[in-house]
């Protein structure tokens, strides 16, 4: 995974609530076997028409938000299935951060796995930064990870909140497999006075 | 801090492997169920970095989202289906994990054989790359999905790195009506408070109309908690979870189940422990349950009729109503009885399991499906099918029209050939009406199971307490 320290990109507006993974990634494409490949079939069915063709009003198919980096969303992003398709499409799309008032957890959780930011902002705040992508197209944001900041202009500073063990990971690139597998002989204790931890066949 | 605990402290207390501040906690994770849609990169990742499966002894595997639900003697037509199902069964083979196989008498829906097999138990934890892993809560065990990196690390650690939720009990009083089943119940609870108020939550299902629930009801009430936005919920365990656990293959045998049973009767929620949240809901006056949009707090009574947008006064519901109509092609004012639909679906996780299908064969029996209907049922497992069979569920079925089909997730999510083509309109017994769920431009009503075998016959919604 990559760090992320931090990060200046476009900003595109996707102004609905709800979105969920079904529609970030449809099922037809989650039959790969590998991490990769997924950003051509972001929001596949609200990027193209049925028969493949780009729809020219959607957010992500006109320039400048073609080349974003920044996704600012309506409340309950990622809701719905687990897949982590979804932000594997997202990372492979070129997004770095998403911009919300609230995510599901599970999709929460698996952005930091892939060195996404999502980050929660007060619904004014993620409204005015959507009116303000979506009149002046081609606006970028700094979203600074150390000072927990997203940064419009001189001017508009806005904090947001991150869990400072995310945060560590993030800022370092880390794997967490690695991390748990430091208390190895923890586990190994847990199992051996667990109730549970015998076969199940 | 009182000593009094939510049986979601005294299971996250049993599980704790590590603790440190200002870090997540260590869990032990006493069951993973895996599939072959969300597993191929984790067992990737592991060759890369040469590690083992660490307990491929609490592993299990099944294929589910994937496969045909036609003729299994068949080739698996699409290639790229074939090459998630074969990979799973050689990543089950090269790192020694159990695999019911797409020919097994045991592979059906992870979540249906989970607790057929006797796998699921009060007290564990249980992890599966799934968001509906919650159905295996209604056991009495914490059991919520995972994202691909942590079906990796559970398999290279058997552990999770995970904050510990805040507890939200959710009082159910009063009684279930005749006709209105569990599936009303999880729908008129979302409709009622929305699909994130339970986001950060684990949610205890508490009260008479809990107890009153057959296990197959308080699977499809955990199932769904995800759709409440809480990863997981779950019911106490009593007479009901032991009867039915008790005789499973995996689960404890003679006195050691005896024995077993003591030690479930603590995993319950200490008189005066406090949950960060309650909530209550009234059994009593609850009707049966359609959804009429694109999410699945988007529901009404059958007794309801579409609403209209411009009766919201808050911008963004409004909006996300105005493009739920526009996709569904539903126009405000129209009463639920009469939207006609074109496809029925019985199955799931939700209501796939045998209790499902003899409510929809009690409709069905003696009736016909309606000419522009076409219906099918997909039971939840083999063991499923195989009882329904016994007891002549299927000749119902088939003799008033439907599909009887092999188990799988099949139309719930739409990954194998059963899709819905654009614009046909389906009362479903699954758990996700989203926007192309069922197939693109696709349009998804869920309801009970009995609901959906009325409409089935009818050729439209109608109120089940007076269909005859």
């Amino acid at each position: 995974m990559d760090a992320f320290h931090k990060h200046v990109g476009i900003a595109a507006p996707l102004d609905r609530a709800n979105i969920d993974t079904d529609a970030i990634i449809p099922k037809q494409f989650l039959k790969r076997i590998e991490r990769t490949g997924f950003g051509q079939f972001l929001f596949f069915e609200w990027r193209f028409t049925p028969d493949q063709q780009p729809h020219t009003e959607f957010v992500l198919n006109t320039a400048p938000y073609d080349k974003a980096t920044i996704l600012v969303a309506g409340p309950n992003f990622g809701c719905g299935s687990s897949r982590e398709h979804a932000p594997w499409a997202l990372l492979d799309f070129g997004f770095k951060a998403i911009i919300a008032p609230s995510f599901a957890d599970i999709f929460y959780n698996n952005c930091f796995k892939n060195g996404i930011l999502p980050i929660v902002l007060a619904d004014d705040i993620v409204a005015s930064l959507t009116e303000l992508a979506k009149t002046k197209p081609g606006t970028e944001l700094t979203i600074d990870l150390e000072q927990q900041q997203v940064i419009v202009d001189d001017k508009t500073v806005y904090t947001f909140e991150v869990d400072a063990y995310r945060k560590m990971l993030l800022l370092e690139g880390l794997d967490d497999i690695g991390l748990s597998l430091q208390h190895e002989a923890l586990i190994t204790k847990y199992e051996q006075d667990a109730p549970f931890a015998r076969p199940i066949a | 801090m009182s000593s009094k605990k939510t049986l979601i402290d005294k299971i996250w207390e049993a599980h704790v492997v590590r603790e440190k501040d200002g870090e997540p906690s260590l869990i032990y994770i006493d069951l993973h169920l895996i599939h072959e849609v969300t597993s191929p990169q984790a067992f990737e990742g592991l060759r890369i970095s040469q590690r083992k499966v660490r307990r491929p002894d609490l592993t299990f595997a099944t294929v589910d989202h994937n496969v045909p639900t036609t003729d299994r003697s068949l080739p698996i037509a699409d290639p790229i289906s074939k090459q998630q199902i074969d990979t799973l069964r050689e990543n089950c083979h090269m790192f020694g994990v159990p695999f019911a196989d797409i020919t097994s008498a045991d592979q059906g829906i992870v979540h249906v054989i989970g607790p057929e097999l006797g796998l699921t138990l009060p007290g564990k934890t249980i992890v599966c790359g799934d968001s509906h892993t919650s159905t295996h809560g209604a056991f009495g065990a914490l059991a919520f999905g995972i994202g691909t990196s942590e079906v990796e690390h559970v398999l290279a650690t058997q552990c999770l790195q995970q904050s510990r939720p805040k507890t939200m009990q959710i009082i159910v009083k009063g009684k279930l009506a005749k006709g209105i089943r569990a599936k009303d119940l999880i729908l008129g609870i979302i409709a009622k408070y929305g699909t994130a108020f339970g986001t950060g939550y684990v949610i205890e299902y508490r009260g008479e109309a809990i107890q009153a629930l057959s296990m197959e009801e308080r699977m499809t009430v955990c199932n769904m908690s995800i759709e409440a936005g809480a990863r997981a919920g779950l019911i106490a365990p009593d007479e009901t979870t032991f009867a039915y656990l008790r005789n499973r293959r995996y689960a404890p045998a003679g006195e050691e189940f005896e024995s077993a049973v003591v030690a479930w009767k603590e995993l319950c929620t200490d008189e005066g422990a406090s949950f960060d949240k309650t909530l209550e809901f009234d059994a009593d006056s609850l009707i049966p349950q359609v959804t009429w949009g694109t999410s699945p707090g988007m529901g009404a009574s059958i007794t309801d009729t579409v609403p209209n947008p411009a009766d919201i006064s808050d911008p963004v519901e409004r909006r996300s109503v105005e493009l739920a109509l526009q996709y569904m092609g539903l126009t405000p004012g129209t009463p639920m009885t009469e939207i006609k639909i074109d496809r029925v679906f019985i199955g799931s996780c939700t209501n796939g399991r045998i209790e499902d299908l003899r409510s929809a064969a009690d409709v069905v029996k003696g009736k016909k499906v309606s000419s522009h209907v076409h219906a099918m049922v997909v039971p939840g497992s083999y063991e499923v099918k195989n009882q329904a069979e016994r007891e002549g569920l299927h000749t119902i079925f088939v003799d008033a029209g439907f599909e009887w089909r092999e188990p799988g997730c099949s139309m719930c999510l739409a990954m194998n050939p059963d899709v819905l083509a654009p614009g046909e309109r389906c009362a479903s017994t699954s758990n996700r009406n989203f926007e192309g769920r069922q197939g693109r431009d696709g349009r998804t009503h869920l309801v009970s199971p009995a609901m959906a075998a009325a409409a089935a016959v009818a050729g439209h919604f109608v109120d089940i307490r007076t269909f005859a």
